[in-house]
């Protein structure tokens, strides 16, 4: 059974015709070109598939495109696009050495941008707990909650 | 890998969908959070010909201030809207104390309050929750409505008291009587895992300080939440010391029958469950201390 959808993704409208089981992950990857959002496990564990749904952190490979219907999508293509052009966020993770591989970064990218606007100055504690759900196997943590308290600081800064 | 196809109805009202479960019977699966409902059909494991997605029900989300003191949540209320809710830290400390082990906050943004009892897996906590504050679960089918206790309500390995066509709509949540304490305990290997096992303890102090109810209930323990009523007769009449607590835990092992599995040993399934009945019984007395 297919169905019409329009959603708006990174502030762009999108009308496309999808079958029901398609995933909001492989949506976002086939059917528009945003591959920035990345597929691991396909059941929930790992975190790299992490998007914004109406401005919260939902896993993508957990929710049916066709429920994103009239919903607004944030993916890390809405985030800085070039080099010189960095999210504070993700400048942070490229200074504090937050990734290797970078397979996990956007999964991490758009938990942690919700969680500090909410949470501006997090303790160690706390940034722990906001990155319990998301996977990385390369750096062992440590320097993505260097990255995040880098950023704190950054994002409390004016900007220019 | 990726779900088999289905046909998709999203209604927007109770009425439309009890009709559409009415009209498929078990071939239809409600659509709730989809936070293990997705994951099973990702991986095939559950193959519906038709899901039925509540998530434009809005009627089905909130959390009410019941006149008696008690809560009314509606099923689709978000794991998240629970756990940061005032009313129910205030009205409900236990819930609010246990919804943080529920997985991660990615999940929980999306996954719902009903979604979980409805689910009914052993490992999760909000079952054990439910029958240690003594909820009421109410279903409505185009047949009807009706409440079910929690202790009826939870039949098994994912197995509830709900009919094919009934949905669960609302949770009761009854006020805490005066001079009563609460506590939740759990032991993963990693924050928002599902638990090896944990514990729900609801303690009532008599005006004289010895217990006159008591609630001890475990999670992951067996196949549905599993209630120890040899620890609570063991404390009832007495005043909770140290070793009064040390001898309902003991007393507690006569209730359980803890499996093995790649998670934990039996044994050490029955060592933590001592160990939590400690934890929650003492912290659960002191609150009510206080
Ligand atoms: C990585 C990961 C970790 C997790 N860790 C935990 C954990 O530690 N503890 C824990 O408790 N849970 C955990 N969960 C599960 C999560 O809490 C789910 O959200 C929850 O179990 C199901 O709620 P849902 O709203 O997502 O339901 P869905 O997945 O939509 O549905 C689950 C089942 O319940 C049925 N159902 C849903 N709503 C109703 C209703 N109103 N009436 C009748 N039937 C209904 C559905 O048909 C389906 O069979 C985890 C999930 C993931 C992906
Ligand atoms: S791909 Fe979605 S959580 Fe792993
Ligand atoms: S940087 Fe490789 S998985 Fe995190």
């Amino acid at each position: 059974m297919s169905h019409e959808i329009t959603l708006t993704v990174n502030g762009h409208a999108h009308t496309r015709t999808v079958e029901a089981r398609l995933l909001l992950s492989d949506f976002l990857r086939h059917e528009l070109g945003l591959t920035g959002t990345h597929v691991g496990c396909e059941h929930g564990v790992c975190g790299a598939c992490t998007i914004l749904l109406d401005g919260v952190p939902v896993r993508s490979c957990l929710t049916f495109a066709v429920q994103a219907n009239g919903h607004e999508i944030m993916t890390v293509e809405g985030l800085g696009h070039d080099p010189e052009n960095l999210h504070p966020l993700q400048q942070s993770f490229w200074e504090s050495h937050g990734l290797q591989c970078g397979f996990c970064t956007p999964g991490f990218l758009m938990t942690l941008l919700p969680f500090l606007q909410e949470n501006p100055d997090p303790s160690e504690q706390e940034i722990r707990e906001a990155i319990s759900g998301n996977l990385c196997r390369c750096t062992g943590y440590q320097f993505i909650v260097d990255a995040v308290k880098l950023a704190a600081q950054k994002m409390g800064e004016p900007q220019p | 890998m990726k779900p088999a196809a289905f046909d998709y109805h999203a209604p927007t009202t109770l009425d439309e969908a009890l009709a559409l479960l009415a009209a498929y019977g078990d071939e239809a699966k409600i659509l709730a959070g989809g936070q293990s409902l997705i994951p099973a059909m990702n991986f095939r494991l559950a193959q519906p010909a038709i899901l039925v997605d509540i998530n434009p029900v809005t009627t089905l989300v909130g959390i009410h201030a019941e006149g008696d003191g008690g809560l009314r949540i509606g099923t689709m209320t978000r794991q998240r809207t629970v756990e940061h809710s005032d009313l129910v830290a205030a009205r409900a400390p236990l819930l609010a104390e246990t919804m943080p082990h529920i997985a991660h906050p990615q999940i929980r943004n999306r996954g719902t309050f009903g979604g979980s009892l409805a689910h009914a897996d052993p490992a999760s906590e909000l079952p054990a929750v439910a029958v240690a504050l003594g909820m009421t679960l109410r279903a409505q089918s185009t047949r009807g409505e009706r409440d079910i206790d929690a202790t009826d309500f939870f039949q098994g390995l994912f197995a509830t008291a709900l009919e094919p066509d009934e949905m669960l709509i609302e949770v009761l949540i009854p006020a805490l009587p005066a001079r009563t304490g609460t506590a939740f305990a759990e032991v993963a290997r990693r924050h928002g895992d599902y638990a090896m096992a944990g514990a729900a303890a609801v303690v009532t102090l008599a005006e004289d300080g010895t217990i006159a109810a008591c609630k001890l209930v475990y999670l992951s323990i067996g196949d549905a939440p599993v209630e120890s009523h040899s620890a609570a007769s063991a404390l009832l009449g007495v005043i909770p010391t140290d070793e009064a607590i040390r001898a309902a835990a003991e007393a507690m092992e006569q209730d359980i029958d803890p499996l093995g599995d790649i998670h934990a040993t039996a044994a050490y399934r029955r060592h933590l469950a001592k160990v939590l009945a400690r934890r929650t019984l003492a912290s659960a007395v002191a609150r009510a201390r206080n």
